[in-house]
Order: structure tokens, then sequence, then C-alpha cells
């Protein structure tokens, strides 16, 4: 057991509060979703866009500003992946598509406090300091079954002071607005990182139709030998610690979504009658109900446990490997029962049940796609 | 802030607690498993003894420097509980149940007892008897009944599945007083274990958890002094009134299930821990250092075992949290008991599967945990009354709307 590995000196408590800080950004969060993200949840899907002003909010909550040293426009606060994961819990439950599009440049600016150089950091976070969205992304998925995010296939070749990016990297969120991205590649020693410009010889985009998530406006970004100068290397880049916060933020954002199921299906099941009652009154549906409660409970535990060690400096990627596997499987039993819970109901697209079933299962698919 | 991590005070008694019961437990688990019946077993007096004198009295833990400070977050009684509970079941679930020590009564006792009542039979080893044959879940159909005669109260009825009904000093005995007022009538007695009337009718054969002493015991104008009775005896005459008293003697619970939850983490663990060392012989490394997919089907399995017994060890560690804390827990003490105890009989049941020949042979512990794990689904109240419960929380309808 690796649990009390690199524990730290101090010695809190067990506790379950949030902090000050975390309650009052949470009900800001939490106004804006109910209000403005979850109303337009399903415009967007049937539009496959993000809508312009969902992007701008949230960008105007500054996530990525958080963190980022006060010198370079942030406001110098220590990263909080439990911060993040809070964020991506709320913002999933309204809409976990365009969720994944807004948080696309938190991901970045993250990999590049945590893996790039100072020097990195100066000449690359500046742009970030922006309170409206800068489209960028981390590309770490590729398009083949056994994909595997800790060995991906494609490669970067060292030539003089350059390194040659060969690849496909799929199911990235805004990948046709994306300014930049962060490709992960494997070079001669080993995973690495490459800061990328969109306009890079070489590179083309294409947008892709996916079963869900479609408001992410996702696609793939082909890499032909183009050129990076090595000094777009991250220096300090770990791959392990990418995927498993990576892996935090999928979760997070299914926890988020699987609420908003249990949400929809609690006052539908006590309106909907049959047989002379509410079908809630039914243990068979009461029941699918309770266990929805019960596994989203179970879920949003092991994500902020995990979320907590690394915020802690401890040893987590043990801990978010179990959060995900936990919440990728739980997620798509609640999607599918929610859909099943409210029957014909739940199948046709006017209730959001059938989207949240088709977005849940993304998170099968997802890599690296929101590093908290 | 959140952190789910325990503090060193935890870990400390974590650590004794994990040393007593792989040095008290671990090396008597098969023995007492095929001697099954019989007296306490002697091995455990030593233990219980140890235990009495370790367990922290009027003291809360988590109460150091900071205890002055009532808005301090606390980890105290009901959390060290479950960190315990969960090390002695990880030796041996049916050796801590027949610890003759704190059982089920005594938490009733500790949880509506008078003044006397706690110091009378506070530190004597109290069961409690509720289910009857014609009245498991159902517990407000109970039979069993209560007389006022004088000076005392005559109980007539029949109790099974009493847990300690043998060994005990003592048990706490549900009956009514008016079957026909429903659960507003329904009391608990205290029944001193030597008391003329009450009497041990068998020991059960079970399948597992074979030498905790499951009793079935008979109440033939058995006679106890009035101040016997816990709680009020009055008979609540508005359907509110009512509605608190059964409530009252059913909020035990929301301090007990999460105890029963970690039983079935200490089950479940050990099976985990047995299972990976079997198959690390054979070279299954589950490592995680392939993605899920990408891992073969032991791995997998193994990886999704782990992840379950880490859910329910969180969510009982919330609701202990929580009541450690003065929350209303009763829906979190559902959640956790519905997911450890699912949780406990797959994981179990999984790891016999997973070795094998080696799983299902009587030469390790894994065939024992999944004969053992069985039952933590389903005392304390089934998965099913779990279920209930949390559904009827998540949709606001009462007993009588979600039967």
């Amino acid at each position: 057991m690796d649990d009390t590995q690199g524990a730290a000196l101090a010695d809190p408590p067990l506790d379950l509060r949030l902090t000050e800080e975390q309650r009052i950004s949470r009900e800001g969060m939490r106004r804006f979703v109910a209000r403005d993200l979850a109303p337009l949840a399903r415009s967007a899907d049937e539009a496959g866009t993000a809508q312009a002003a969902v992007l701008d909010a949230v960008a105007g909550f500054g996530l990525p500003l958080m963190s980022m040293p006060e010198a370079l426009g942030g406001a110098g606060l220590p990263r909080s992946p439990l911060g993040n994961v809070l964020a991506c819990e709320d913002l999933g439950q309204g809409d976990m598509s365009q969720a994944l599009a807004a948080l696309q440049p938190l991901g970045l600016v993250n990999a590049l406090i945590d893996f790039a150089s100072d020097a990195q950091q100066e000449a690359w976070l500046p742009r970030f300091a922006s309170e409206t969205l800068v489209p960028a992304a981390v590309a770490l998925g590729e398009p083949r079954a056994t994909f595997d995010p800790g060995a991906p296939a494609t490669t970067a070749r060292r030539q003089g002071e350059d390194y040659l990016l060969n690849g496909e990297k799929s199911l990235i969120p805004l990948v046709e607005r994306c300014e930049l991205f962060l490709v992960i590649a494997v070079a001669e020693d080993g995973p690495a990182a490459f800061l990328v410009e969109a306009d890079r010889a070489g590179m083309s985009r294409q947008r892709r139709d996916y079963m869900g998530l479609r408001a992410a406006e996702p696609g793939s970004l082909i890499l032909e030998d183009v050129t990076v100068p090595a000094g777009h290397r991250l220096e300090h880049f770990d791959l392990t610690r990418l995927v498993a916060l990576a892996r935090l933020g999928q979760a997070a954002l299914a926890v988020g979504c699987c609420q908003a199921v249990l949400e929809q299906c609690v006052p539908y099941a006590l309106e909907r009658k049959a047989f002379g009652e509410p079908i809630a009154q039914r243990q068979s549906v009461a029941f699918m109900i309770a266990n929805m409660g019960i596994e989203i409970e179970g879920m949003r535990l092991l994500v902020w446990r995990a979320a907590s060690r690394a915020e802690q400096g401890l040893s987590f990627h043990r801990q978010a490997y179990l959060a995900a596997l936990q919440a990728t499987e739980k997620a798509m039993e609640i999607g599918t029962n929610g859909v099943q819970v409210f029957g014909g109901a739940g199948f046709v697209r006017d209730y959001p049940l059938e989207m949240y079933y088709r977005n849940l299962r993304g998170l099968s698919a997802l890599h690296g796609a929101v590093m908290v | 802030m959140i952190n789910l991590e325990l503090p060193k005070a935890l870990r400390n008694i974590q650590a004794m607690t994990h040393q007593l019961a792989e040095q008290g437990f671990r090396p008597i688990s098969r023995k007492y498993d095929r001697i099954e019946h019989g007296d306490t077993p002697a091995e455990l007096k030593p233990l219980a003894q140890m235990i009495a004198a370790a367990r922290p009295r009027g003291r809360k833990a988590g109460e150091g420097a900071d205890g002055a400070d009532p808005d301090a977050v606390k980890n105290g009684a009901n959390l060290i509980g479950i960190v315990s509970v969960e090390e002695m079941c990880w030796g041996d679930v049916g050796l801590m149940l027949s610890l003759p020590a704190a059982g089920l009564g005594n938490a009733a006792i500790q949880a509506v007892g008078s003044a006397e009542q706690k110091q009378q039979y506070g530190k004597l080893y109290c069961a409690m008897a509720i289910t009857e044959p014609g009245a498991g879940s159902d517990s407000a159909a109970i039979t069993t009944t209560a007389r006022r005669d004088g000076d005392e109260w005559v109980l007539n009825g029949e109790k099974i599945y009493c847990t300690g009904g043998q060994r005990c000093d003592a048990v706490v005995v549900w009956a009514t007083l008016d079957k026909a007022l429903g659960k507003a009538a329904i009391k608990s007695f205290i029944v001193p274990r030597d008391n003329p009337g009450m009497s041990l009718v068998r020991v059960e054969d079970k399948m597992g958890l074979r030498i905790s002493d499951t009793a079935a015991l008979a109440f033939n104008e058995c006679r106890i002094p009035a101040d016997h009775v816990l709680g009020s005896a009055e008979i609540a005459d508005t359907e509110a009134a009512r509605k608190k008293a059964f409530g009252g003697v059913m909020q035990t619970f929301d301090n007990t299930r999460p105890q029963v939850a970690a039983m079935a983490l200490g089950v479940a663990r050990a099976a985990l821990e047995i299972t990976r060392e079997i198959l690390e012989k054979e070279g299954v490394k589950a490592d995680f250092s392939k993605s899920p997919y990408n891992s073969t089907a032991t791995e997998l399995e193994l990886y999704r075992l782990e992840a379950d017994l880490e859910a329910a060890r969180l969510m009982t560690y919330k609701a202990a949290w929580m009541a450690d804390n003065g929350q209303a827990n009763s829906k979190e003490a559902s959640m956790c008991k519905a997911k450890a105890g699912r949780m406990g009989n797959e994981v179990t049941l999984k790891c016999v599967a997973l070795c094998g020949e080696a799983g299902y042979s009587e030469r390790h512990l894994l065939e024992k945990l999944a004969r053992d794990s069985k039952i933590i689904d389903i005392f304390e109240g089934t998965q099913q009354i779990q279920q209930l419960i949390v559904a009827r929380h998540l949709l606001g309808l009462s007993s009588r709307e979600l039967k």
C-alpha cells in the first residue's frame, strides 16, 4: 500500500468540508451552470458548436489564472487539483460537452505550470493571462482501439536544433479553433511534450463526428513532419502525472453529469404515473434511483480523495486510476439507467437523458482532456 | 479542507488494531471456523481486556491542541470505530463478533439508556434480539409481547438470529406492549442472560461466521424489573409522537450501520491482499501501468475490486465523520452499508474465482472470507432495506408511500 507514501509533515484531520473560498467560488459557478449553461446544452449539442457566451463566461471565471505566477499575470495561488475538480464537477453537471471545450486552456496551463521551465513559462504563459478564451489544448489521445495513454505512437525525432513530429492525435476539443497544442509524443529518450502552434507547416486539423460530446467540437490533429524547435519541449515533463490528473478531470466531469441524470430522474419518477401511482413508488424504479445516488457518492469521494492527495503532495497515481475506472464504469451504468427510468421519453431528444447517455460514453475514449 | 487521509492518531490506532488482528485472530481463524460451537474462545479473553483498556474514555480523537474550538472538525468515536472494526475484521469477522465486549445491545443502551442502565449494563456484553421467525427486515411486525404486572415486565415470545445470544451477559429484547397499536407500542427491554423465563433454544449452524454464536431464545413468562425498559414506556398517542418514538429506536442504526459496513471493508481487504499474494507468485503484477482495457482480465478484475473497496471505505468514513461532527447521517449510513455490503460479497467471491482451486481450497482463507462476507449484506438491514431507505431520502417519500 502506498497510501502514506510521501506523507507531508502536516497532520490534518479527516475532513469533508470545503474551504470558505471553495464554497464561494462554487456558489458562483453553480449559479452560472443552472442559469446559463444547462439550458444551452441541448441547442449546443444539436448545432455541434460550443456557444460563444458559454466559452466566454467560463473564461471569465479565470480558472487557468489561479495558479499562474503573479509576474506572468496570474493570481499566484498554489496549484489546486481539488479546486479544479470541483469546477469540473459543477460544469459537467450543466453540460459535459461544452464544459470540456471551455476547460481546455486550463489543462494546458496546468501542464505548463507543472512541466515547463521558468523560461518556458515566461514565454508561453502570459498569453493565457486573459479573461477571454484563449483556445489551446493538450493533445494526447490517438485513434487506435488499443491506445494506451502511457504509450503514444506519435513520434518526435531529433534533427539538429529541432524535433520532427509525426502522428495523429484525436478527440481534441475545439480542435479547429486552437491556437496552440501541447502534443505528447515519444522521443528517443521517452515520452515528451511539445508546444506546437497551430499554424506550423505539416499540421492539419479535421473536425470529426462522434456519438456525443458534439458541442465540444472534437476532432483530430494530424502531424506530418512538423518541425518544432527543441526549446518547445517541456523540460520537466511527466506523462504519468499528466495522465493521472487528466483522469481526475474527466472523472469529475462524469460525476457532475451523473448528478444531472439523478436530478432529472427524481422529479420525473415522482410525476410519471403508471398503474395509478407514481413510478417512484415502485421498488424497481426507486432502487435504480437509490443506486444512482449510492454510486455517485462513491465516485465523487474517490475523485476528491485522489485530488486532495495530489494537492497535498502525496502519491496519487493509484487513487486516480481507481477513481477514473470506477467513474467510467459507474457513470455509464447511471447514464443508461437514466434513459431507462424515463422509458421512451428518455430515448427521444425532448429530454436530456439520451444526450447524457451519449456524452458519458465519451469517457472511455477521452485521454488527457482536462488536466486538473 | 477536504482531506480523506486518516490523521496520525487514527493511523496509530489502526496499526495497533492491525497487530492485534494479525497476531490474535489470524492464527486461530481456521481453527474456530471448524470448532464452530462452544464457549468464548479462551484466546479472546486477554484480547478483550486489552481492547477495553485501550478504548479511549470520554475523550474524542482529534481533540488535541484544538480541542477547545467547538467549530474544529472532529475525528471521534465513530471514525475510530470504523478504523478498528475494519482492522479486526481483516483478521476475522467471526472472532471479532465473539469478543466478550460491546455488542449491538450496548449500542442501544448507549443511545437511549438511562444513567442507571448505563452504569449497570454499560460494561457488560449486551446482545440485541429483534428478529423473530415471522419478522426479519420488517421489524415493526414483531409479536413478542411485554405485559406490565406490578413492578415487573413479563415477556413472552421467540427471538432468532441473536448475535452473541449464547455467551452475552444480557440481551436487549424488542417486544410490543400492544400489537394493535403498531410501531409506537414497540419497546426494548434489558434481560439479564440468566434471568428465569429466558432460555436458549439453539445456536444456529451457519455457512460462515461460525464461531460467532447466533442464538434462538425463548421467552416464557420471563419477568424483569420495571426499570429494565429502555426509554419511555409510554405509548405515544399522536401520529407525530408515534413516528418519533419508533424513529428513536431506529436511530441506533445510523451509528451501527457504518460499523457493519466497516466489517465488509476488512473482509474484502483481507481477500484482496491474499489474492494479490497468490497471483504475484504466478507473475501477475497489477501495477496500474496499463490502461484498464489494455490490462489482462485478471488485472482489470483486481482494479475493479480495489476501486469498489476504496469507494465503499470512503463512503463509510464519510458517514462516520458526519456522526462525529453532529450531522444527520441516516442517508449516508444506509448508502455506505449498501455499497460496502454488496462490495464485500462481490470482492470475496471474485477473489475465490480469481485464484481457481487455491481460492476454493481450505488451505487458504479465501473460501472462508467468501462464506463470512454474505451475512454482512444481510444483517443490520439487508441490501434491499438500505436501498429503500436511500430511495426514500432521495425521492422524499415516506415509508407508507414507498413500501
